[in-house]
C-alpha cells in the first residue's frame, strides 16, 4: 500500500476523444435546450401549473443525491480506516464534485429566471430549505476540494482523516437538506414526512455507489488498469446492503402511510391505481431498482452481474425520484375532504405530464456534464491508481 | 357695546376657533388614511368573507380579476395563469353540489413565504401576501408549498401589462388582493364585481377593525377556513362550506 502509485489517464486515444465529443455534444444540446426554454418560456416544456417541477428536477435531484453518496468510498477509507478503500478515495471525491456540478447546473438552468442566480446568492430567507441548500452545496464543493487536496499533497496527508470526517458529516447534513425539500411540504399528501430525510440518505448511499462502481470499472477497463476481485467483492456486498436498505426505508415509508386512514387514497394512487406512477413504482423502483440488483449481487459473483446490478440501481433510482417528484405533484391536493372537486385549474384530478424534448435534453445534459468533467479531470490529475490488482492492494 | 356689535364679535370668535381647530380635525382624518409613501400597518389585516350559499353559476369575480390584473391567457389551460378560479364541489355521499371562488388565502403563516429562498414571497404588515417580481428567481418552490394551488408560474412572455400590476415571464404570481386598489382605499375587483354583477357573495374589509362589517359578521356568524387543520389563519374566510 505504501508504494501505491497514481497516474493520469493517457487520454490520447481516439476512443477517449470520441467519448469527450459525444458527452460534449450532449452538454451542448442541454445548453441549447436551456437557452430555448429561457427565451420561449416554460410553456414549451411538459411542465404546467400543476406539475411545476418536471424531468430536469428528477435528474437534478438524482445527481445531487448520488453526489453525496459517491463520497462514501472516500469516507470509508478515511473516517472508518478501511485501507482497502484508500486507493479509491480520490475518484470518490472527484465523482462527488462532478455529479453535484451536473445536478446543480440542471437545477439552475431550469429556473424561470436563471440569470438571477446572483439574487439567490445575495438575498436569503433562512427559513427556506432552498436557502440552506445553497450553503450546503457550495460548502460541499469547498470541503471536498480541500479534502482532495489533502489526499494529493503528501505534506497534507496527515489532515486527510479529519477533513474526511468533516466532509462525511457535511454530506449527511446535505442529503438531509435535499430530502427535507420534500419532507417539509405540509401541503402535499405524498410528501410531508420526516422519513424522507433518512430515505434520501440511504438512496444516496446506493445511487452514489452504483455510479462509482460503473465509472471505476469503465475507467480501469478503458485505460487497461488491473482491477482486482478483492475491491470489487467489497463493493458488491456494500451495494447489496445499500440497495436493501433503500427497499427497507421505502417499505417503512409506505407502511406508515398505509396505517393512517387519511393517507389511504394517496397510497392507493401510488401502489394500486396510479397508472404510470404505480407501474414505475413496482416495475422501476421496486423490481429493477431493488429486487433485480439484490438477486444479481447476492446470486452471482461475476463482474458482469455487478455492472448490471449497478445499472439497475441507477435506472430504478431515477424511477424512484420520478415517482416521488412527478407523482407527488400529479396526485391532487386535498382541500375538501369527502368531496369531488373540479375546476378550470385541474383541481381534484390527477395532473397529466409528458416531458418534452427540451427538458429531456437539459436533464441528460446534466448527466453528460458530470461525466465529461470526470473524464477531463482523470486526464489532468492522477485520480486513479496505476493498478488495483489484488496483490498490490494486499501488500 | 351695542347688541349687533356683540353678535358680530361672537360670530367672529366662533369662526376663528373653527378656523384654528378644523385643520386639526382634518389632520386626524389624514393621519388615519395611508399615504402612498407610508408602509402598510400591522394594525390592519385585510381579508375576504365569502358566503358560498350566494355563489351561483357566474364567473363575475374571475373575469373582473383577469381584466383588472391583466392575466388573461393564451388559450393553453395547463400553463395559463389563474389568480382566482371557480371550484365545483360535490359531496361523495349525498351528491350535494356547491360552487366557490378560490384564490390566495393570504395566510397569517404562509407556507409560500417560508420556503422562498430569496424572500421574494413575502407578507405585508397588513396581511397581504405578495411576490416581489424583482427577486423571484422562478424556482417554483412556493407553488409546491401552497396548500391551495393558488399560485401560477408565468410560462410565456407577457404583453399588455397593467401599470399597477407588474408581471414577468419566469416568475410566480398569485392574487394580490388587488393591493393597488386597497392602497387607494378601494375594494378588490372580484368583490366589486360580485356585488355588482354576481350574487353579492363576497365581502372585503379589515378583520382587525371592530367597527367593520366583515369583523362584525365573523364575530356573529359561523365561518370556516379551507384546510384549517394546517393552522395557517387564512385571511380569506368562507360561509356555507
Amino acid at each position: 500500500m505504501a508504494s501505491l502509485h497514481y497516474r493520469e489517464i493517457d487520454g490520447r486515444s481516439g476512443a477517449y476523444a470520441a467519448l469527450l465529443a459525444a458527452l460534449g455534444a450532449l452538454v451542448l444540446a442541454g445548453l441549447a435546450a436551456a437557452w430555448t426554454m429561457e427565451h420561449q418560456g416554460h410553456h414549451i416544456t411538459g411542465m404546467t401549473n400543476r406539475i411545476v417541477w418536471g424531468l430536469p428536477h428528477v435528474f437534478a435531484v438524482f445527481l445531487i443525491v448520488a453526489a453525496s453518496g459517491a463520497l462514501n468510498v472516500a469516507s470509508i477509507a478515511s473516517v472508518f480506516g478501511r485501507e482497502l478503500y484508500k486507493p479509491l478515495a480520490r475518484l470518490s471525491g472527484l465523482l462527488a464534485v462532478t455529479l453535484l456540478a451536473g445536478g446543480l447546473a440542471v437545477l439552475v438552468l431550469d429556473l424561470g429566471r436563471p440569470e438571477r442566480l446572483i439574487v439567490a446568492m445575495t438575498h436569503y430567507n433562512f427559513k427556506s430549505i432552498f436557502a440552506w441548500n445553497i450553503f450546503l452545496y457550495t460548502g460541499f464543493f469547498a470541503l471536498v476540494a480541500v479534502y482532495l487536496w489533502t489526499m494529493f499533497e503528501r505534506r497534507m496527508n496527515r489532515h486527510s482523516a479529519r477533513l474526511g470526517l468533516a466532509a462525511f458529516v457535511w454530506r449527511l447534513v446535505l442529503t438531509t437538506g435535499t430530502g427535507s425539500i420534500f419532507g417539509f411540504l405540509v401541503a402535499r399528501e405524498a410528501y410531508d414526512s420526516a422519513l424522507l430525510a433518512p430515505l434520501f440518505i440511504v438512496m444516496s448511499f446506493s445511487f452514489g455507489l452504483a455510479i462509482f462502481v460503473l465509472v471505476l470499472m469503465a475507467a480501469c477497463r478503458w485505460t487497461g488498469r488491473p482491477l482486482g476481485d478483492a475491491v470489487l467483492e467489497r463493493l458488491r456486498k456494500l451495494l447489496g446492503v445499500f440497495a436493501a436498505a433503500v427497499l427497507y426505508f421505502v417499505a417503512v415509508y409506505h407502511l406508515t402511510s398505509l396505517y393512517m386512514t387519511r393517507q389511504h387514497e394517496v397510497e392507493r394512487f401510488f401502489l394500486w391505481d396510479g397508472g404510470i406512477y404505480t407501474a414505475l413504482f413496482w416495475l422501476g423502483q421496486v423490481l429493477i431498482g431493488g429486487i433485480v440488483p439484490l438477486a444479481l449481487l447476492f446470486g452471482t459473483a461475476s463482474r458482469r452481474a455487478l455492472a448490471a446490478a449497478a445499472l439497475a440501481v441507477i435506472l430504478g433510482g431515477i424511477a424512484q425520484v420520478y415517482v416521488l417528484i412527478i407523482g407527488g405533484q400529479a396526485y391532487p391536493q386535498l382541500m375538501f375532504p369527502g368531496k369531488d372537486v373540479s375546476s378550470s385549474f385541474f383541481d381534484g384530478v390527477v395532473a397529466s405530464y409528458a416531458p418534452s424534448l427540451p427538458e429531456a435534453a437539459l436533464a441528460v445534459g446534466g448527466v453528460a456534464l458530470a461525466l465529461v468533467l470526470t473524464a477531463l479531470a482523470l486526464k489532468v490529475l492522477p485520480f486513479l491508481p496505476r493498478s488495483l490488482a489484488d496483490g498490490e492492494l494486499a501488500a | 357695546m351695542n347688541p349687533d356689535r356683540r353678535q358680530l364679535l361672537r360670530w367672529g370668535a366662533a369662526a376663528a376657533a373653527g378656523a384654528a381647530l378644523a385643520p386639526g380635525f382634518r389632520l386626524i382624518e389624514l393621519a388615519q388614511a395611508r399615504s402612498p409613501q407610508e408602509a402598510a400597518s400591522r394594525l390592519q389585516r385585510w381579508g375576504l368573507l365569502i358566503d358560498i350559499t350566494k355563489c351561483g353559476e357566474c364567473d363575475a369575480c374571475v373575469t373582473a380579476c383577469g381584466e383588472e390584473n391583466g392575466w388573461t391567457g393564451h388559450g393553453r389551460a395547463e400553463t395559463d395563469p389563474q389568480w382566482i378560479r371557480t371550484v365545483h364541489l360535490r359531496d361523495r355521499r349525498t351528491g350535494y353540489a356547491q360552487t366557490l371562488p378560490l384564490m390566495c388565502q393570504h395566510c397569517e403563516h404562509p407556507p409560500c413565504v417560508d420556503v422562498c429562498p430569496t424572500g421574494a414571497s413575502f407578507k405585508r404588515a397588513d396581511g397581504i401576501v405578495l411576490v416581489d417580481k424583482h427577486t423571484c428567481i422562478g424556482c417554483r418552490y412556493c407553488v409546491m408549498a401552497c396548500p391551495y394551488g393558488a399560485r401560477s408560474f408565468v410560462h410565456e412572455a407577457v404583453s399588455g401589462q397593467k401599470p399597477d400590476v407588474p408581471r414577468g415571464k419566469g416568475t410566480v404570481e398569485s392574487c394580490t388582493l388587488c393591493v393597488h386598489r386597497v392602497d387607494r382605499g378601494e375594494t378588490p375587483a372580484c368583490v366589486e364585481a360580485c356585488n355588482r354583477d354576481g350574487g353579492g357573495a363576497m365581502a372585503f374589509g379589515d378583520l382587525n377593525d371592530a367597527s367593520s362589517t366583515i369583523h362584525r359578521r365573523l364575530v356573529n356568524e359561523p365561518s370556516s377556513q379551507i384546510r384549517a387543520d394546517l393552522a395557517l389563519n387564512t385571511g380569506v374566510r368562507y360561509q356555507g362550506l
